[in-house]
């Protein structure tokens, strides 16, 4: 099937070979490190780019095959200005993009350069896009001895609607157990490495696809759905409460689970589980709880910092191929941290997106930010598009209930943690609401007592 | 306690303000709310132990199935709980759950957790399932006041308040988590009383309508309501017997028997067990037995002849005896009125359930009580008790009359059966506080008499020596006031002993929930042993949903609450085949058992084992009853064949259908290889102190699914049949 795309690939090329301005555009060079050692696909590519045509150049295209499309997490781009001693790397805008005549689905990001690239000039690029669900387990399922062998589908060359004159591309295993890759020449392996290239001017939409079967233990910690929940309350703290549903989502365990094998033998068995889990919390955290369904867990450690805290926690059990743990975990930490006045009066949430364990993938995010009683107009700011939506959520003391902002993202990996603010506005009187309520409820059950012991209902006087 | 150590400051901060100055009345008042609030907030904390020590959590066993049909109400409204079909138990019968529990204690939490909702507070119910308990002890202790009043005097009222709000007889039963029916039942069985006393005190139709309503919640909430249906009758009866006959106990008993039995017959439970069961004919008797004392009565006002109302009298009373006799031997013989249940016999005969019922002595709760579990649970009530008794007797009354019965009936039930302690608590405590009351009342009087004769009247409102007149006290009495002092202080040393007692015992063992377990390291670091919600959690999350589980029915309510997994038998032991059927798959062979479990679809085998940690509580010292169960239904599993020389062990020179029986081989399978403990041979079982006597043990139709950390609970798979060729 690989196979036939390219050949496809080479084909509707040829077939289209005079359109649009892709052609005024060429890669000098392009080297590109696919990081496999987690279950996470980082790539690194590094594009020299030449404008060849007789026009400004304002951006560029890259292409990614459809495989690929809908597992891509994110894709950063960084321009790099400067020699070898003094690099300057200056963030690229990146937009998903349609093109109407894209070959075989393929799926593009519109990078756009900071200055229209001039006929005859070059930059360089440097790309990272992340994959998630790209390491397919092969065999699906494993015992409690084996370890887990995946699956790496990838093109030996990059694919890109430009000409590119050299490329070459290494891929990275965890380990130096590879128990075959794809040979297209010139390619060989050292240690860890996989090397294929350096390949010489190929066309336009080549596509030369490759398996790579090596071995990953690393935990496949696959958060299925996470709902973090932040509560502002302007009497001083920031109330998180976040619902994770964590599945293994490597090769699924077979068979037997064997206790003894498991504590004695530790090193070759369940290699692939993992029983521990990492979460980075922020600094000054205070009231963590670690607990599900059923109650609290008690196999966790707090280490707090100043640059962060940090949460480390085991599930009930150890989670091999395909089991599932649903927890939650909640903390609190000082609002002055994390919420301010903006200059026009409003106030605004300064916090950090994406999910606080390391090296997961959440499938969906559920970010809900609930705003104190009685705020109004909120926005959310974000560095990417998020869905957005409006609820209401009534919790202590509420009457007309709280603006809960729902932002949700699929596919997130570590590197969506980034600051994202929520602004709204909000009169410091309602703060006063609720204690007042209180006050009120007390004082009419005190004046109901007093009531009751100076009046006297009988009818008749004793 | 707090009353006596707080009357003297309040007093004096109250002379000092002149202008704030209280009347007497009022001093009183407040003193009084104030002490039974510090008593309600009491009870209330005294419980919280569990939480402090372990956790916010449901406790126990049967405590789980409450809370799951909780939530199931508070999920699905009150019509979907009512007319519940179970699936998830039980298996493949079902359970009707709407038809076979005492909803009181489930709606109660609903409606504490809706009217807290509507108040918004958003609590989840969990927390409201867990702090029912305590907040019924302390709505106990209003009542024991009450009660206290009314049988004695505002100052044994509020003794008693103090003592029920920390005895730990009591608090065993009420510590936050222990959502189980008798949190609420004591507080509805002492208001039923307290109601029903009032009533025949004054006759009113008021109080005893408010009895009636009482029972009803009783009967709502627990089976022990059996109790008040028979012991009330029995108190009209010997009421009736000495001669205290009056307008007031026939209108209180009638009204709260007829709309007592109408209101208990819709709980579907109950129904028409009501009038039909041997248990409630008692009350059916002495209620038909009152219309006849009322119409002699009425014919003797009538007849002025004595000589013609004596022959009136012998022919209607042996009519009526003869006429009751054939009705209950016509109805006991046609059926229409059931036999009195295993339970009831075996409170009657304590021996009975042992030779009979295997089912009901081999919970541990059952077993006839222990003198030390007395001392354990009453303290210094024990000794108090009987001098409460004679202070009742010196001044009898109805009321009094009525807690003498009540607490010397309770004591007997609570002597036969361990769990019952708990309904004798609030007895012991009323009368016990009657002793401490009068004895420190005729104390301080006495002092005070001898200080300043003259002024007696100007301090009588203060503290509890507002009634002390009419307690006997025998002015001429050379009382040393000295005297006096040294048994004053006596007895507050004993109250205090009580509280240090009440207290320790509550942290240290009545706190634990049970489900998670806590040992002491060996740097004296706390352990927590949580394998029980492992797996639990483990089956939940990593078996499809409609799996079975076998496990012997003590876990059964734990493993369809928070394993949300279909169970074959559970603590709702109301069918005694199907657990025999288990019982004799875990005693069989493997082979045997197998065929057993294909025929019951079990999917997954539970079983609990301690040979790891030293847990004694397991499935292995279990295994007896599992046996006698067994094989009381099927006669092919015999006691004997598990026992060598009537010994039940686990090591070599065990029998050898017990090394091989299914139970044995799940619970030690692979335990051979691993070594427990320092210094001993490879499959050391800790709990039991041997080295086992099958370390090479095949499993052919099973495997191992999980096991916990702790190796207390482990899963086995049952594989599909092997493919025949």
């Amino acid at each position: 099937m690989a196979a036939r795309n390219w050949i496809f690939a080479v084909a509707v090329f040829l077939s289209l070979s005079t359109f649009s301005s892709a052609q005024d555009l060429q890669i000098v060079n392009a080297e590109r490190r696919i990081d496999l050692s987690s279950h996470i696909v980082k790539a690194f590519l590094t594009l020299k780019v030449e404008n060849i045509g007789k026009d400004p150049a304002a951006d560029m295209l890259l292409a990614f095959p459809p495989t690929q499309i809908k597992n891509l997490a994110m894709v950063q781009a960084l321009a790099v200005t400067g020699k070898k001693k003094k690099k300057i790397y200056l963030p690229l805008d990146v937009k998903p993009s349609e093109q109407p005549d894209a070959p075989n689905d393929a799926g593009y990001f519109l990078v756009s350069f900071a200055t229209p690239l001039g006929p005859g000039e070059a930059v360089t690029l440097e790309v990272l896009y992340i994959l998630t669900h790209s390491l397919e387990p092969f065999p699906v399922e494993i015992t409690q001895s084996e370890s887990q062998l995946v699956y790496y589908r990838d093109s030996a060359v990059v694919l890109s609607p430009y000409r590119i004159k050299q490329q070459t591309t290494f891929f990275k295993t965890p380990s130096t157990r590879v128990e075959s890759f794809t040979s297209v020449e010139p390619a060989n392996r050292a240690g860890k490495e996989i090397k294929y290239g350096a390949y010489e001017d190929r066309a336009p939409y080549s596509y030369a696809p490759v398996i790579v079967h090596f071995e990953n233990n690393s935990p496949f910690a696959v958060v299925e759905e996470l709902v973090r929940e932040i509560e502002i309350s302007h009497w001083g703290s920031l109330q998180i409460t976040e619902n994770y549903r964590l599945t293994h989502g490597g090769a699924r365990h077979k068979g037997v689970f064997s206790r003894v094998e498991y504590q004695s033998r530790r090193s070759i068995s369940g290699s692939s589980s993992f029983n521990a889990l990492l979460a980075v919390l922020p600094p000054r955290v205070n009231s963590v709880y670690y607990r599900d369904n059923i109650g609290n867990i008690s196999t966790s450690h707090l280490r707090t910092g100043f640059k962060k805290s940090e949460l480390e926690f085991e599930p009930r059990y150890p989670l091999f191929g395909g089991w599932k743990a649903t927890f939650i975990i909640g903390y609190r930490v000082p609002l002055e941290d994390y919420l301010f006045e903006a200059p026009d009066g409003r106030r605004y949430l300064n916090f950090t997106f994406g999910c606080p364990l390391v090296e997961t993938i959440v499938n969906k995010l559920t970010l809900k930010v609930v705003l104190p009683e009685g705020s109004k107009d909120p926005s959310a700011v974000l560095p990417f598009a998020v869905n957005q939506d409006l609820q209401v959520k009534y919790s202590y003391l509420d009457i007309v209930g709280r603006t809960v902002v729902v932002l949700q993202k699929d596919n997130v990996v570590p590197t969506h943690n980034v600051p994202f603010q929520v602004y709204y506005t909000f009169k410091p009187i309602y703060m006063l609401a609720e204690p007042l309520m209180l006050v009120s409820a007390f004082f009419f059950v005190f004046v109901t007592s007093l009531a009751y012991v100076h009046i006297d209902l009988n009818i008749v006087k004793k | 306690m707090a009353a006596k150590k707080a009357s003297p400051d309040l007093v004096n901060s109250s002379f000092s303000f002149k202008s704030l100055k209280l009347k007497t009345k009022q001093q009183e008042l407040l003193l009084r709310v104030s002490i039974l609030g510090l008593v309600y907030v009491l009870a209330f904390i005294a419980r919280l132990f569990s939480v402090l020590r372990y956790e916010s959590m449901i406790h126990e066993f049967d405590p789980y199935f409450n809370y799951r049909t909780t939530l199931f109400l508070t999920e699905k409204g009150f019509y979907e709980f009512w007319n519940w079909f179970d699936s998830e138990s039980w298996y493949p019968l079902g359970r009707i759950i709407g038809g076979t529990l005492y909803p009181g204690l489930m709606v109660t939490a609903a409606l504490i957790y809706w009217t807290l909702r509507f108040l918004r507070f958003f609590v989840h119910i969990r927390e409201v399932c867990v702090l029912t308990a305590p907040f019924f002890a302390s709505n106990t202790t209003l009542v024991a006041y009450f009660f206290g009043k009314e049988i004695w005097d505002t100052g044994a009222g509020l003794v008693a308040a103090a003592l029920i709000a920390i005895c730990p007889g009591y608090i065993s039963r009420s510590v936050a988590g222990s959502y189980d029916n008798e949190a609420v039942a004591i507080f509805a069985l002492l208001l039923t009383f307290y109601l029903f006393v009032k009533a025949v005190k004054t006759g009113s139709l008021s109080w005893a309508l408010g009895s009636a309503f009482g029972y009803f919640y009783m009967v709502s909430a627990w089976g022990g309501y059996v109790f008040i249906i028979n012991l009330v009758p029995l108190y009209v009866l010997v009421l009736l017997i000495t001669g205290r006959y009056s307008m007031r106990l026939y209108v209180a008993y009638n009204c709260m028997y007829i709309l007592g039995m109408l209101l208990a017959m819709q709980i579907r439970f109950v129904g028409f067990q009501h009038v039909q069961s041997g248990e409630h004919m008692a009350a059916m008797g002495v209620f038909l037995l009152m219309q006849v004392f009322y119409f002699l009565d009425w014919v003797k006002h009538q007849l002025n002849d004595t000589k013609l109302f004596q022959t009136f009298l012998r022919i209607t009373v042996t009519s009526a005896i003869l006429v009751g006799g054939i009705a209950l031997g016509v109805g006991t013989a046609s059926g229409y009125i059931s036999p009195w249940t295993g339970r009831f016999y075996s409170l009657l005969d304590p021996t009975y359930a042992k030779d009979h019922i295997p089912i009901i002595a081999s919970v541990s709760e059952h077993q006839p009580t222990a003198w030390s579990s007395f001392m354990f649970d009453y303290h210094i009530l024990l000794f108090l008790f009987p001098a409460g008794l004679y202070f009742c007797f010196k001044r009898l009354s109805d009321a009094t009359i009525f807690i003498v019965m009540y607490g010397l009936t309770s004591l007997y039930f609570a002597g036969v059966m361990v769990r019952l302690i708990l309904v004798a608590t609030p007895a012991v405590c009323l009368i016990s506080a009657i002793a401490v009351s009068a004895t420190v009342k005729n104390l301080t009087s006495l002092l005070r008499t001898k200080q300043k004769v003259p002024q007696t009247g100007s301090t009588k409102g203060v503290g509890s020596s507002k009634s002390s007149s009419k307690v006997t006290l025998d002015q001429s009495q050379p009382f040393h006031k000295n005297g006096a002092i040294a048994l004053l202080v006596g007895v507050f040393y004993l109250l205090s002993r009580y509280a240090i007692h009440c207290t320790w015992v509550t942290s240290e063992a009545y706190s634990s929930p049970s489900i998670v377990l806590a040992a002491r390291g060996a740097h004296g670091n706390r352990i927590i042993f949580d394998d029980y919600r492992e797996a639990y959690y483990w089956l939940r999350q990593n078996t499809p949903t409609d799996a079975k589980v076998m496990s012997w029915w003590d876990y059964g309510y734990q493993i369809t609450a928070m394993g949300n997994r279909t169970v074959i038998v559970d603590n709702n032991t109301w069918n005694n085949t199907h657990i025999a059927t288990v019982g004799r798959a875990m005693s069989s062979y493997e082979d045997e058992a197998y065929d057993i479990m294909r025929s019951l679809d079990v999917n997954y085998v539970l079983v609990v084992f301690g040979g790891v940690t030293g847990y004694s509580s397991d499935d292995i010292n279990k295994f007896l009853w599992m046996v006698r169960i067994g094989g009381g239904v099927y006669p092919v599993i015999k006691e004997p064949d598990y026992l060598v020389n009537g010994e039940f062990r686990v090591d070599k020179g065990a029998s050898p259908k017990m090394l091989n029986c299914l139970m044995y081989k799940l619970c030690y399978y692979r335990f051979g290889e691993l070594v427990t403990e320092y210094g001993k041979p490879t499959g050391y079982d800790r709990a039991r102190g041997v080295e086992i006597g099958n370390k090479d043990i095949k499993l052919e139709h099973l495997e191992e699914a999980y096991t916990t950390s702790n190796w207390i609970v482990r899963i086995y798979r049952v594989k599909p049949p092997t493919n025949r060729l």
